[in-house]
């Protein structure tokens, strides 16, 4: 069935574009080259709005919208960077850096880490919020993987990126609130988990260090994500 | 079930009650079990057995009378009140019916408390026995939904419900009617209703009160939104620490299954409606609606970005209507009164009634329902009666941990959606605690901000990370800890958590803070400037 989707045009920084009515604000942006911060978005897997960074002004309306979750509409006008905008993205950027152990001069993913060019983008120098310095557990009962929750945003592109497109549902979500984290199965050791495939394309979709590869060192943890274009280029096409 | 059979039942109710000519009404809803009124029931039950006057006089168990504070409440069919009743008192009160009532368990109610009072949503609590649909039958019940059916068109319908001026009693004040005509006009396979139950601000027991009392005026409410919409599938959603409001739901589902009024085909035309519970497992933030219909469908319950709105895609991505419990407990009045009836009470814009749960320092906590538009030192010092001990007012906190503290300067503002707003509380779902001069402001803005802590679901960053820094920082004021530095911090974060959280949970938990830290910036200060705590609460030592 090929569904006939309406085209839009709506100005973003002051600039037109067309878009179909299907397509979200940062879809558009990314288009037309134009950034908009985000670490739990990822092209290929559903959205969630949940790190609020890709946050918009939009004229009309007195919320901030998420871009990643926000339909485009017939003459919306979007302002992707302000002031304001600024100030809430470096806010929240530095409260993820107090909420677990984010050293990055130690980490595996030290240069190719999603949340440290974050910082760099937003010009993040220092934290004006206290550390919380939790004790986070680190599980390396894998064979081929480790996962450290001391590194881990809860950006869920794990949980999404397992149950999407690997099929296996290992991963989800256990704790609210601060105590929210990652676990496999039932929480059981990863290493022991049945349901696992070792597929590694939590590994790759990671944004930080908290997944990566048993036997990297610091700054030797590159991932690669070009997977999931593909995938979804021959499911789109499949279908 | 046709117009004329429901009749029948009613009117043989009634003939049946017109038999009795002595009624003893016992509240048996969660306030008054808790301190025992099942055991003046079965002292009542039995002593009527001995005296075997049984045909004469009976004994009922209703629903919520309203004084809370002053339970077990027992009312008689003279018009007596009575307060604190034991089970040896059973006699005494079997006696009173004939000799006069007992004078030392006389609750007046020709006091404020009743007297200022305007009952729509609770008019058949502690009336009817909630356990029996004839009774609420009797009571005009299911009238509106028969008159709905028969008499009007969907279209009717939502107009009688926007021409009420009703607006979302759940806390956020949606008006109602246009939330029925969006999800009349959506284009789904299947339309849904949910009943939201999930009732969970602090010291808030609107909702629970009015299941336990009243169940089918909730299945009435539902069954004519259903109607109205086009839905042929309901869910009340409950929380699992309501055991007794869902044993009644239960029990009044399967009653109006029985007399045709759930099911198919209802009343003779092609309407059919069914109505399933489900149980939350105590998480608050399943009360916000994306979040509620995440766990009806089996997931973790944690909310989504909205738009889509669930008018439009909610449950199972289908159009549904999700109301609040008082919000449907309006329906059948407004569409057996008529809209207009229900406009006529209240303010310009937020027309009705009101149900308030009245709890903290004040004489008379319990339930009350009033018009909206009375003012809050009504409220708080007629019918609450004022604080006890002689101790002085300090703050009146609406809205629960999305509301915000009110001081003595804004008493005589009225209850209504905008002025609460303006104010920077909100109306919320009903929770109404009143706060002495014992109370720490900053203690209670940190006690609000704990919970929101603990029942942020971790979904999106600022409410997850935020909460517990806004927590923390409020911590270190009531240690007599923090510097002037802190409380700027404090006022950072609050804006960065209500403007970005992903939300309702998130958006509004700097409001008990930020309405603190406008009418009580003393009280901050002198925790940061003076060491001192001038409630006396907090401190090193105070700290657990």
């Amino acid at each position: 069935m090929t569904a006939v989707a309406k085209v839009k045009t709506l100005k973003i920084d002051g600039r037109d574009f067309s878009a179909r009515e299907d397509e979200s604000i940062l879809d558009v942006a990314r288009q037309n080259g134009i950034f908009i911060p985000r670490l739990c978005e990822l092209e290929g897997l559903s959205t969630v709005g949940a790190c609020r960074l890709c946050l918009v002004e939009v004229k009309g309306s007195n919320r901030l919208m998420a871009s990643c979750v926000t339909r485009v509409e017939e003459g919306m006008e979007v302002v992707t960077t302000s002031e304001r905008l600024q100030r809430y993205r470096k806010g929240i950027v530095e409260l993820l850096f107090t909420e677990r152990n984010h050293v990055c001069s130690v980490c595996v993913s030290n240069g190719h880490c999603e949340l440290q060019t974050m910082a760099q983008k937003l010009d993040i120098t220092h934290i004006h919020f206290p550390y919380r310095y939790p004790k986070a557990a680190v599980d390396a009962s894998h064979d081929r993987f480790i996962i450290d929750q001391n590194r881990c945003i809860l950006c869920t592109r794990c949980v999404r990126v397992c149950d999407e497109i690997e099929g296996a549902h290992t991963w989800d979500l256990m704790g609210r609130g601060i105590d929210c984290q990652v676990i496999t199965d039932l929480n059981q050791p990863w290493g022991s988990s049945e349901t696992c495939t070792s597929c590694g394309k939590c590994v790759q979709v990671c944004p930080t260090g908290a997944l990566f590869e048993k036997g990297r060192s610091v700054a030797e943890m590159e991932k690669r994500r070009d997977f999931l274009p593909y995938l979804q280029l021959m499911r789109g096409e499949h279908q | 079930m046709t117009p004329e059979e429901l009749e029948q039942i009613a009117n043989s109710e009634r003939e049946a009650q017109a038999g009795i000519s002595q009624t003893v009404n016992v509240c048996v809803a969660a306030g008054c079990l808790s301190c025992q009124s099942q055991a003046v029931k079965d002292a009542l039950d039995k002593e009527v057995a001995r005296r075997g006057s049984g045909t004469r006089c009976k004994v009922k168990g209703v629903g919520c009378m309203g004084l809370c504070a002053e339970g077990p409440l027992v009312s008689t069919s003279d018009g007596t009140l009575y307060k604190a009743v034991a089970a040896a008192d059973a006699t005494a009160l079997l006696d009173g019916l004939e000799n006069g009532p007992v004078k030392r368990l006389l609750c007046p109610t020709d006091v404020p408390f009743f007297q200022r009072q305007q009952k729509i949503v609770l008019e058949n609590s502690g009336v009817i026995d909630p356990e029996r649909i004839e009774e609420y039958i009797a009571a005009s019940g299911y009238r509106a939904l028969i008159r709905a059916l028969t008499e009007m068109t969907p279209v009717e319908v939502i107009a009688e419900v926007v021409k009420s001026g009703l607006r979302g009693r759940g806390g956020a004040g949606y008006p109602t009617g246009l939330k029925w005509s969006t999800v009349a006009k959506a284009v789904g396979m299947q339309k849904y209703v949910i009943c939201n139950a999930d009732e969970g601000d602090p010291g808030a027991f609107m909702d629970r009160s009015v299941l336990e009392s009243d169940p089918h005026r909730v299945l009435e409410g539902m069954l004519i939104g259903a109607y109205a919409v086009g839905a042929s599938e309901g869910y009340i959603y409950v929380r699992a620490e309501y055991p007794l409001a869902i044993k009644r739901l239960k029990t009044a589902i399967r009653q109006a299954e029985k007399l045709g009024l759930l099911g198919t085909n209802i009343c003779g035309t092609q309407f059919g409606f069914r109505i399933e519970l489900r149980l939350g497992a105590g998480a608050f933030v399943c009360g916000e609606e994306t979040a509620l219909i995440a766990s009806i469908e089996g997931s973790r319950g944690m909310p989504r970005p909205r738009p889509p709105y669930p008018a439009i895609e909610g449950l199972l991505g289908q159009p549904t209507l999700i109301n609040n419990v008082e919000t449907f407990a309006n329906i059948p009045p407004i569409v057996r009164n008529g809209g207009e009836w229900y406009a006529g009470i209240g303010t310009e814009k937020s027309k009705g009634t009101k149900v308030f749960a009245l709890a903290g320092r004040v004489q008379n906590t319990g339930l009350v329902e009033v018009p909206m538009g009375i003012t809050l030192r009504e409220m708080v010092f007629e019918i609450g009666g004022g604080i006890p001990e002689g101790r002085q007012f300090k703050a009146v906190q609406t809205g629960g941990p999305s509301g915000g503290c009110l001081p003595a300067e804004c008493l005589d503002m009225p209850v209504d959606y905008e002025s609460l707003a303006r104010a920077g509380s909100i109306m919320g779902s009903g929770g109404m605690i009143v706060m002495d001069d014992s109370s720490c402001m900053v203690d209670v803005a940190k006690y609000f901000m704990d919970f929101c802590m603990t029942e942020s679901c971790g979904k999106c960053i600022p409410c997850r990370v935020g909460t517990y820094q806004m927590h923390r920082l409020l911590d270190t004021i009531t240690k007599l800890e923090a510097t002037p530095q802190d409380v700027v911090l404090l006022e950072e974060l609050c804006d960065l958590v209500k403007n970005t959280s992903l939300c309702g949970l998130g958006q509004s938990a700097p409001n008990p803070v930020l309405s603190t830290l406008r009418y009580f910036a003393d009280e901050y200060k002198g925790h940061i400037e003076r060491n001192q705590c001038v409630a006396g609460v907090c401190g090193k030592e105070a700290q657990p």
